[in-house]
């Protein structure tokens, strides 16, 4: 096995677990983790695919690199706003979930309190 | 292909394709700059200005029959980014310059600054905020790299998002976190997709790739993971979940922007994928799973709307099943008919952004009048404020598709062309959906225009109607868009995948 494809396997991987911690997990800190696993994955697809794909003839294709750092920008972005959002949401409630109903009901059952 | 050699190279006045990106991002960056009342002068000074470039820009096109093109800093793709302008991004660049006006005038009285001019957030950020929902919009209605596209994607939601929640209510608090987690999920499945197609053809520029694309395995799964994302950014159904409890909580004046542009952001960047990117892919399968969707989104949607106890859920829930129309478009727009089923669909983009905006903004001005938008609590309130009433009742005839207004045209035309292709299946979902609008409108309407005059708090300004009632008006208006509009529409389209085989 290559060490392109083995970095293309754990880019997968990382995207694969990345998404199961953002369908599974109801806490928004855990969901903002799992989006920057994805988020790595995809990174990690871009390097490959930079190496391998059609600009192959190059040693280092310029342009997917130039893509990730703007991607990594962009997901320290959304990372930093939902991390604000979720504390904003610790403080007005004193716990930070999405429960499916969370939207639409008053917290103040506390059933599920974390 | 349409463009031929002419894609990369710069038309004559595509210079003005930057403005209408690069003066609402100036906006944004003066109104943090000077802070406190100067964020809403700038913002309501601007919009002006914005709707002169998108009339400019639409002028062009029109008079010289072909797509603009901008070459930035004058390297041609791939090396360098395009930016482009049809008729489609024309028509939607003119009705974000005629909607974020209204929403902004209407805006004022929420969102002013007191006036010894200390600063506040709310109205810093709503302003703010505003113009960089704009300036994304913009790049996304003109973009020609598949990358820079994603950019914007992602700074249409970092706009978007922070208008849900800034009253700061733990509801609204949620459904903004909710809406974001949604949102970045889309963004991401859409940036792998961009990143197999760029490991395949080794560009992202849209004409470029449109040239190379194959049916092959990689196009299919980046085609697939950008739909999906782009999807849940549009909430169709089932990915909806987010937009009921966003929609709704926001303040009224960010609703209609969200309601009618912000979800047409993303959509948008669906037909360019299909039908400017993808044109060489057999789209007969990918266009009836999402007319499937569209349609489930339809009946689910109405269903859910019908149920509900709150005015701006309900009007929340119309969206999802709004949003439903516009991917019927998808299996019908190749073949003989495509034009029509194209132009339908374009159509229910602009009716709905102007019915849905009138509602949302016709709904916030019941709220503050009445206190509440409880349903059961709207008893004889159309007589105490009969134009706010009007203008919910002429967005509403938009959405059940009833003559005269542009919902009325769009799925007119969608019917004609569901029909004339044998689809009949979307046709009797289109039917239906009407039937299921009409009874959760009647639900709003019948209680509201009879009974005793309830007692207003404090009665609407009506400045503020009228704003709603003009978008109402211009939501009919588009029934009697005339046959050249049509032929506008169809500047730059390419055919789509049938018509190629």
């Amino acid at each position: 096995m290559s060490s392109a494809t083995l970095a293309g396997l754990v880019g997968a991987a990382l995207v694969g677990l990345g998404l199961y911690g953002v369908i599974a997990d109801p806490q928004p800190l855990r969901k903002i983790l799992a989006f920057n696993l994805i988020g790595s994955g995809v990174f990690l697809v871009f390097g490959i695919v930079a190496r391998k794909g059609a600009a192959a003839g190059l040693s280092a294709d310029p342009v997917p690199q130039a893509m990730v750092i703007t991607g990594i920008v962009v997901a320290f972005a959304a990372s930093a706003l939902a991390v604000a959002l979720t504390l904003r949401l610790f403080e007005e409630t004193g716990r930070a979930t999405l429960r499916p109903d969370a939207g639409t009901k008053p917290p103040d059952d506390g059933a599920d309190a974390e | 292909m349409t463009e031929g050699a002419s894609a990369f190279a710069a038309t004559a006045g595509g210079s003005l394709l930057a403005l209408p990106i690069l003066v609402p991002a100036a906006g944004v960056l003066l109104s943090f700059l000077l802070g406190g009342r100067q964020a809403e002068r700038i913002a309501l000074a601007l919009m002006p200005v914005q709707f002169g470039f998108a009339v400019a820009i639409a002028s062009l096109i029109w008079r010289s029959g072909q797509p603009l093109v901008y070459v930035l800093g004058g390297y041609a793709p791939p090396l360098g980014i395009a930016l482009r302008a049809d008729g489609f991004s024309a028509v939607m660049l003119v009705t974000t310059s005629l909607i974020m006006p209204a929403a902004g005038l209407y805006a004022r009285t929420n969102f002013a600054t007191p006036n010894d001019g200390t600063e506040r957030r709310a109205p810093l950020v709503f302003w703010t905020l505003l113009q960089a929902i704009q300036a994304a919009l913009s790049l996304i209605f003109l973009g020609g790299d598949l990358f820079n596209l994603y950019v914007a994607l992602e700074l249409l939601t970092f706009a978007a998002a922070p208008l849900v929640c800034l009253d700061g209510r733990p509801e609204t608090l949620a459904a903004a976190l909710r809406y974001l987690m949604f949102a970045l999920f889309g963004a991401l499945f859409y940036l792998l997709g961009v990143a197999l197609l760029y490991g395949a053809y080794g560009t992202l520029d849209i004409v470029l790739l449109s040239r190379q694309i194959r049916a092959e395995p990689a196009v299919w799964l980046a085609a697939g993971l950008m739909t999906a994302g782009l999807l849940a950014k549009t909430a169709l159904f089932p990915l909806h979940l987010w937009l009921p409890p966003a929609h709704a909580n926001a303040p009224a004046a960010a609703s209609a922007v969200l309601s009618g542009l912000v979800v047409k952001g993303s959509f948008f960047l669906i037909v360019r994928l299909w039908f400017n990117v993808l044109p060489a892919l057999p789209n007969a399968v990918p266009g009836a799973i999402l007319a499937a969707l569209g349609s489930a989104a339809i009946l689910a949607g109405s269903a859910l709307a019908l149920r509900q106890e709150r005015l701006k859920l309900l009007i929340a829930y119309s969206t999802v099943a709004q949003i439903g129309y516009l991917f019927l478009m998808f299996p019908l727009a190749s073949g003989p008919w495509s034009a029509e089923a194209f132009s339908g669909g374009v159509m229910q983009a602009l009716s709905h952004a102007f019915a849905k905006a009138a509602m949302f903004l016709s709904a916030g001005l019941i709220a503050e009048s009445l206190g509440h938008d409880r349903i059961a609590g709207l008893g004889g309130a159309g007589r105490a404020m009969p134009v706010t009433f009007l203008a919910l009742g002429l967005g509403g005839l938009s959405l059940m598709g009833l003559p005269p207004s542009g919902g009325f045209a769009a799925k007119w035309l969608l019917m004609k062309a569901s029909i004339e292709a044998g689809q009949w299946v979307w046709a009797v979902v289109m039917l239906a959906g009407g039937l299921l609008a009409g009874g959760y409108l009647y639900r709003v309407l019948a209680p509201a225009l009879s009974g005793n005059r309830p007692r207003l708090k404090s009665p609407p300004r009506r400045s503020r109607e009228n704003v709603a009632l003009a978008l109402a008006l211009a939501a009919v208006l588009l029934a009697f868009a005339p046959p050249t509009f049509f032929a506008f529409l169809q500047i730059g389209r390419p055919a789509a995948g049938a018509a190629l085989r």
